[in-house]
């Protein structure tokens, strides 16, 4: 069994605008189980690429077994489309959605404390478990290949860029996790990493974590205690200025724990490998896979 | 976005927040105005958006030359004409109307240097004139998000007046930091216990609640990731007051919150601006010589660091958002060809939601229209990668290309070399 995703997975996609479409046909391209869309008034009528489009997610759960969600419905819109599919008891919800706005995600925070599903996002690439062909985001699938490798990113595009390396040096992935780049998030980087520890399909981690907040310390604190299983990470904005905010509304520099350099020690401490360069996480996660002698990983 | 210091009052007062008597002003016939209306003694300060106005440098918009700066990064005593007046800082007491005038004229329309504006300093568009306030002794109040546990946080001091950082840094036990649920709020009940742990004495406590209701109020109802009251002060009668008030308000309300009414364009880089309006994601000027431009705020920072450890500099951070259009490549292109300081220019673009096919076209045109000079290194990978790298091939324009990120920061430093 692999993480988050699998073969029973059953996609529903909130939010058929223009940008909807065309990222749910690249995943239908993929061979994704897509089974229903939720999209009220769609002008589309009934039906899109095949499956049945409802007003409602309880419909789309009730009628097509949808049991996965991903939200590409507008900021404005974001919070309510999760805590309607939270409504609905949907066990995995996927936001896309960036620009949501920071209390709308303290309501959604609280509604979800007391209710099953999990989520991931906002404003994050998705998630992709190349060996069941499940795409719920919007990576680009090509650069992806099944293997043993997991993947867990703040950023979306870091995410790219690392599957691209490992794969390059022939190293596949089990799932790839972008958790999202803003403050408050459905699902922690450490929490990923802890699915991963336990998943019988991943044998190494790449953590890609950047300067703000302090998930990066989270993540530390667990790979010390927990963590049974190589974990190489990269730590991005290791240059940026201090004080200036570089996009990601979670890269902040605030106190120390907020540095690439307290990261990147807190990680190294705790036994995860850091790769200082972006453009060598590929070449070091070959290494520590040959030292660890893992080479179900490496041969794939 | 932040706004200002009289503004983040107005939005406070109206929800229960006591603050002293004032308002802004710009002319010197509506300060001439007010400080006679006030009465007494008034206090002068200068409306920028940036913090350590109290330690600050007011220098003259005469003469603003890029030399300028530099000397007055070192002193800007030693640059001779451009202090203004004799007295230092961005806020200023004043008895009677003639001080009070003079302090209006030093500041209004000139620049307030401060640790966080950088050598040239912030313009002070307008002037926030009150009544003063007699201060027995100085609290800290904020609120803000604590992304961890997804909640907000009240967070007090009674170690008010000062940079919070410091506070933080060498007494710690002096913060308290309470979570608040957000389904209760911050009811004043909740305020009244926060100032009964400050040991503020028993005539200030039901005020102080006031204060403390009234900033999680105003810190919900404006969609504020931040809102800082520093100092509130006990006042030589027992009263309580906001003193110092900041707001900062999120960018992804704009859709419902009034934010173009409250932005001051004044307050922001030029550059930036342009930036924004073309629908670029995020642009911000560094000191080196390598442009960038770069899909993704994380992508963005690695290809920065890639290029520091290849011995170059980045002269911004430039994430470009989702590139689904032609012109918001050749819009970037053309802020980055701006820069005086750029030798090289690096082009690192991974396809998801953008489309990297739009990506080519765009620096092809953009290349032919602006007449871009210098050399250009373009990595390409991703949606649509193939015909991306096909579009490059055939324009016939010059650009290097990379496979893969370390090989594109090498070339780019050798480029601006």
């Amino acid at each position: 069994m692999s993480i988050l995703l699998n073969r029973r997975t059953r996609v529903m996609i909130q939010g058929l605008g223009t940008e909807g479409q065309n990222q749910i046909r690249r995943s239908l391209a993929y061979n994704t189980n897509v089974v229903a869309g939720v999209h009220p008034g769609f002008r589309g009528g009934n039906s899109f690429e095949g499956f049945p489009v409802f007003p409602t997610v309880q419909d789309a759960v009730r009628r097509a077994n949808a049991n996965c969600s991903i939200i590409y419905v507008p900021a404005p819109g974001a919070a309510d489309a999760i805590l309607e599919a939270a409504d609905a008891q949907v066990p995995l919800v996927i936001c896309i959605t960036e620009g949501v706005p920071i209390h709308d995600m303290v309501r959604v925070r609280q509604a979800l404390a007391s209710s099953k599903t999990r989520l991931i996002g906002p404003n994050c690439p998705g998630v992709i478990h190349p060996a069941s062909h499940c795409r719920v985001g919007i990576m680009p699938p090509d650069i992806f290949k099944a293997g043993r490798v997991g993947v867990v990113s703040r950023s979306g595009t870091l995410v790219y860029e690392a599957v691209d390396q490992l794969t390059r040096a022939g190293i596949g992935q089990s799932t790839c996790v972008g958790v999202g780049g803003d403050p408050i998030i459905g699902t922690q980087q450490v929490e990923a990493l802890r699915m991963f520890n336990s998943d019988p399909e991943t044998d190494a981690v790449v953590l890609i974590g950047e300067i703000g907040g302090t998930a990066e310390q989270a993540s530390a604190a667990f790979i010390k205690r927990r963590m049974n299983k190589p974990v190489v990470a990269f730590v991005a904005g290791a240059t940026a200025p201090p004080g200036r905010r570089m996009g990601h509304a979670g890269a902040i520099i605030e106190g120390k724990d907020g540095t690439a350099e307290a990261k990147l020690a807190a990680l190294e401490e705790a036994g995860a490998v850091i790769s200082r360069s972006p453009a060598e996480i590929g070449s070091t996660m070959a290494r520590v896979l040959q030292e660890r002698g893992l080479d179900a990983a490496l041969a794939d | 976005m932040n706004i200002h210091e009289y503004q983040a009052k107005q939005l406070l007062r109206a929800r229960g927040v006591p603050v002293p008597q004032g308002d802004a002003v710009t002319t010197l016939r509506d300060a001439r105005r007010l400080v006679r209306e006030l009465g007494g003694g008034v206090v002068i300060k200068a409306q920028v958006h940036a913090g350590g106005r109290g330690k600050g440098r007011v220098v003259s918009t005469a003469g603003r030359t890029a030399a300028m700066y530099k000397r007055l990064e070192a002193d800007p005593e030693k640059v001779e004409g451009a202090v203004v007046g004799n007295r230092r800082g961005g806020v200023r007491l004043a008895d009677g109307m003639e001080e009070a005038l003079e302090e209006f004229r030093a500041l209004s329309n000139h620049f307030l240097v401060t640790h966080q504006t950088g050598p040239g300093g912030a313009k002070i568009s307008s002037v926030l004139i009150e009544q003063q306030t007699n201060i027995a002794s100085e609290y800290y109040a904020a609120v803000l998000i604590d992304g961890s546990i997804g909640k907000p946080v009240v967070v007090a001091s009674t170690e008010g007046g000062q940079s919070i950082e410091e506070v933080a840094a060498e007494n710690p036990r002096a913060i308290i930091r309470q979570p608040v649920d957000p389904e209760e709020g911050f009811p004043a009940f909740r305020g009244r216990q926060l100032a009964k742990r400050l040991r503020l004495p028993s005539s200030a406590i039901r005020p102080a609640g006031q204060l403390f209701a009234g900033l999680y109020q105003t810190f919900v109802e404006t969609d504020a990731t931040l809102a800082e009251i520093n100092p509130f002060v006990l006042t030589g009668d027992g009263g309580i007051i906001a003193v110092d008030a900041k707001l900062n308000i999120d960018d992804n309300a704009d859709f419902r919150q009034p934010l173009d009414e409250l932005r001051d364009l004044s307050q922001e880089e030029k550059m930036e601006i342009e930036a924004e309006r073309a629908g670029i994601g995020s642009y911000i000027k560094l000191d080196g010589n390598i442009g960038c431009m770069v899909n993704g705020a994380g992508l963005a920072m690695a290809t920065m660091d890639s290029i520091m450890l290849h011995g170059g500099e980045p002269a911004n951070f430039l994430d470009i958002g989702t590139v689904n259009r032609v012109e918001r490549v050749i819009a970037a292109l053309r802020i980055i060809q701006k820069d005086p300081d750029v030798k090289a220019i690096l082009i690192n673009i991974f396809g998801g939601l953008a489309r990297v096919d739009i990506v080519a076209e765009g620096v092809v045109e953009a290349v032919k229209k602006l007449r871009i000079k210098q050399p250009i290194v373009v990595r390409l990978n991703g949606s649509n990668v193939e015909e991306g790298r096909r579009i490059l091939l055939e324009s016939g324009i010059s650009v290097e290309s990379a496979e893969e990120l370390g090989e594109a920061s090498r070339l780019a430093v050798a480029a601006a070399r």
